[in-house]
């Protein structure tokens, strides 16, 4: 009742039985590790070391491409054997560093800082951009972007995306049970480069011990509070869940900032807390292997840059053979036709799906019902643009507000007639950015 | 690479809601009437629903066997078709009238215009305009318990006195499935649970309907008289499951509420200042053909968008 929301919004079966309750269990990578030179928004970054290099874990291996964009590490030790293209998980071929692992975890040194409030707002600023630290949620904007807004005096919230409102995935959840304490220490790193600011934390409402464990963790602290929401998806959406929390809103043409918000996800403000704090760059993260075809699910600590075949034999590999797997969770995440594909940092699962929903369902005809209206939290009417789309209508789908759309997939997932509606909204808004661009 | 998984653009995963499912939700909600009629009429009201609902499915088969479609009767939207219109006629029609009206539904008005969703007016409404323009004596001609007399609006129109207990049971004269009110709402209640319909475009249509029945009625606040107009003819059938139809109803938000509203007036004037007792077919498909410029003015502010300054 009381319970923080957005209008819209679908009910999925979110699935987060398979490994809601198993811990996180740290993995060793095998001897190839892939480090794909853009595993962010922006520019990709340009590799610093050269085939036949030796490296250490921590070794910076890709350079900053501009300022939106962001450094890469490597996560082991070990040899640079090639650089070259391979496939990414969205399924375009992206410039690779590959590194042979030596098997011996070499380390850099960290320099950490004894006291954080020491350090000035640039310096954390700076701190957290030479680790390569990016939107770890699956966006992969660089953070220090995000934490550098035109005017800092005006953020007035700093809002951690604690909701995981994607069914299955209970990365962020394993997290904020077994480290909620770097979680706070994030937050309050953010809080210092912004002097007005409050933390929220919002978190749904079906993960009540993680809302117990930081309101615990929290109540001692005047500028940090935890906000429950009501489970639906996608609470989690930038836009849904500033509204939720604060209830503000913004559309295509603004950032959160523009409404004095700054959201970052718990694995990225857990970064924050390792990079400024321990002086540790991205090398790690949490990966959730889930589904009903998988034969122990499980969240892994895992070092980027391995494989998802690698974590899935972690995980036991497949209990039966899936019809689909994912990159990410099941309602934005990406279908991959095979495992022999690289994690990055903005890799947050593997879903591997017993049957195939899209391939079992046939679409029909659009019967007007609206259920999409109903469901889309920017209420939009996918249905009418989804036609557009077909007709290549650009005028009609803008007027009828289509480039509002956040591609959370919630009309084609209501959908009665089966219509993948947001891959035709979403096709769409691509023709018409491109266009744009070449005005 | 023998074994390369689907691939697909998000989402991954679909509810179970199909547009078949919805369908028969809407022929479960049709029963209590349906049953209400039959017990109320007779069998002769079971042989025109049967009739209906047997020509309408065999008409969207055929027609689609001949242009070599995609039979898509297992939609269940043709039996809806055929229930609705049976429910929408005088239980003495013909039958041969029947079967003409059930193809005029199917055939001219959904199937030519590309079938279900494509359709730019109510089938079983629209065929039931046609049999009353083409058959206006045997479309009517109400009997009732062998007395072929005035319906309540009727009645009403002629400034009569008419018992409104009877018209909310339904023991009174009109077509098969428009009599009983409680019956109506009993389905109606099942859809709005199910969640295939929500109450805007009824609400918004009945109360506008009210309205105008207190200020041109010519009976001023006549709670009787406007109980009487509520519960007589097709206007709870028409409001619950005509209006409704998806196909031929806006999508927008807004866009319902103005449907609503327009229907209430059309109804009210057909029936006050109109030569008919009845008005509501008339509103509803005339309301249909409407639905695109209605649409087209109530465009939803997005999420976040400030108010659009015109």
């Amino acid at each position: 009742m009381g319970l923080m929301t957005f209008k819209g919004g679908v009910h999925p079966h979110d699935g987060k039985e398979f490994s809601k309750d198993k811990p996180i269990r740290e993995l060793l990578p095998k001897d190839e590790l892939v480090f794909p030179v853009s595993q962010h928004i922006g520019a990709p970054a340009s590799p610093v070391v050269a085939v036949g290099d030796t490296v250490l874990r921590g070794q910076k291996i890709a350079e900053a491409g501009g300022f939106v964009s962001a450094p890469v590490y490597s996560s082991v030790s070990g040899k640079v054997k090639a650089i070259q293209p391979r496939r990414g998980a969205v399924g375009d071929m992206v410039n690779s560093i590959i590194i042979e692992n030596d098997g011996e975890m070499k380390e850099v040194e960290y320099s950490a800082v004894e006291d954080v409030t020491a350090l000035s707002k640039e310096e954390i600023i700076g701190k957290v951009k030479e680790a390569g630290v990016v939107g770890m949620g699956g966006a992969g904007f660089p953070t220090h972007v995000k934490l550098s807004p035109k005017e800092p005096d005006k953020i007035e919230y700093i809002i951690a995306n604690c909701a995981e409102c994607e069914p299955y995935l209970t990365a962020d959840y394993r997290r904020m049970l077994e480290n909620p304490q770097e979680l706070v220490e994030g937050m309050r790193i953010v809080l210092q480069l912004f002097d007005h600011a409050k933390g929220l934390f919002g978190i749904e409402d079906n993960k009540p011990d993680c809302i117990a464990k930081m309101q615990e963790l929290t109540k001692n602290e005047p500028r940090m509070e935890v906000c429950p929401l009501k489970t639906k998806y996608p609470q989690g959406g930038e836009r849904q869940l500033i509204y939720a929390t604060t209830h503000r809103e913004i559309n295509s043409t603004m950032l959160p900032a523009d409404a004095g918000c700054i959201v970052d996800n718990v694995e990225t403000l857990i970064s924050i807390y390792k990079a400024v704090k321990l002086g540790k760059p991205v090398m790690n993260r949490i990966f959730t292997v889930t589904g009903d075809a998988v034969a122990e699910p499980g969240n892994f600590d895992i070092c980027l840059g391995m494989s998802y075949g690698e974590v899935l034999e972690a995980a036991g590999g497949f209990k039966v053979q899936p019809e689909k797997i994912i990159s990410g969770g099941p309602m934005m995440g990406f279908s991959m036709f095979g495992l022999d594909i690289p994690t990055t940092k903005t890799s947050s699962s593997l879903l591997c799906l017993a049957k195939d929903d899209v391939a079992a369902s046939e679409t029909t005809a659009c019967i007007n019902c609206g259920r999409c209206v109903s469901a889309c939290p920017e209420q939009i009417i996918p249905t009418r643009l989804a036609k557009m789309a077909g007709h290549g209508d650009m005028a009609g789908f803008e007027k009828w507000n289509g480039m509002e759309c956040i591609e959370c997939g919630s009309c084609s997932y209501i959908c009665p007639a089966k219509i993948p509606l947001a891959q035709s909204i979403r096709t769409m808004k691509k023709q018409i950015l491109a266009e744009r661009r070449k005005k | 690479m023998s074994d390369l998984y689907n691939v697909s653009s998000s989402s991954h995963i679909r509810s179970k809601d199909t547009s078949s499912r919805i369908m028969l939700y809407v022929v479960i909600a049709l029963l209590p009437a349906a049953a209400f009629g039959v017990w109320n009429f007779g069998l002769r009201a079971l042989l025109l629903i049967l009739v209906c609902i047997a020509s309408c499915v065999a008409s969207e088969w055929i027609f689609e066997k001949l242009i070599h479609k995609k039979s898509t009767i297992n939609d269940f939207s043709a039996v809806v078709t055929g229930l609705l219109l049976a429910l929408n006629l005088p239980y003495t029609l013909p039958v041969w009238q029947a079967v003409l009206g059930s193809v005029f539904a199917i055939v001219i008005v959904k199937m030519l215009f590309g079938g279900l969703g494509q359709n730019f007016m109510n089938p079983a409404l629209g065929a039931r305009c046609f049999l009353l323009i083409s058959f206006a004596g045997t479309m009517t001609s109400f009997t009732y318990d062998g007395v072929t007399g005035a319906t309540p609006l009727a009645l009403l129109k002629n400034g009569e006195s008419v018992d409104t207990m009877k018209m909310l049971l339904g023991t009174t004269g009109g077509t098969i499935g428009e009599t009983c009110v409680i019956a109506i709402l009993i389905g109606a209640v099942f859809l709005i649970l199910m969640g295939v319909i929500d109450l805007t475009i009824p609400a918004s249509y009945i109360i506008s309907f009210g309205i105008f029945v207190l200020l041109f009625g010519g009976r001023g606040f006549d709670m009787t008289y406007l109980t009487a107009h509520l519960c007589g003819g097709g206007l709870m059938l028409g409001a619950f499951f005509m209006a409704t139809d998806y196909v031929t109803s806006p999508i927008t938000p807004m866009g319902k509420v103005v449907f609503g509203i327009v229907l209430g007036i059309l109804t009210g004037l057909f029936r006050l200042f109109g030569a008919n007792a009845e008005g509501v077919s008339f509103a509803i498909i005339l309301g249909n053909l409407l639905v695109p410029i209605i649409e087209k003015f109530t465009i939803p502010r997005a999420f976040g968008q400030k108010k659009e300054v015109k």
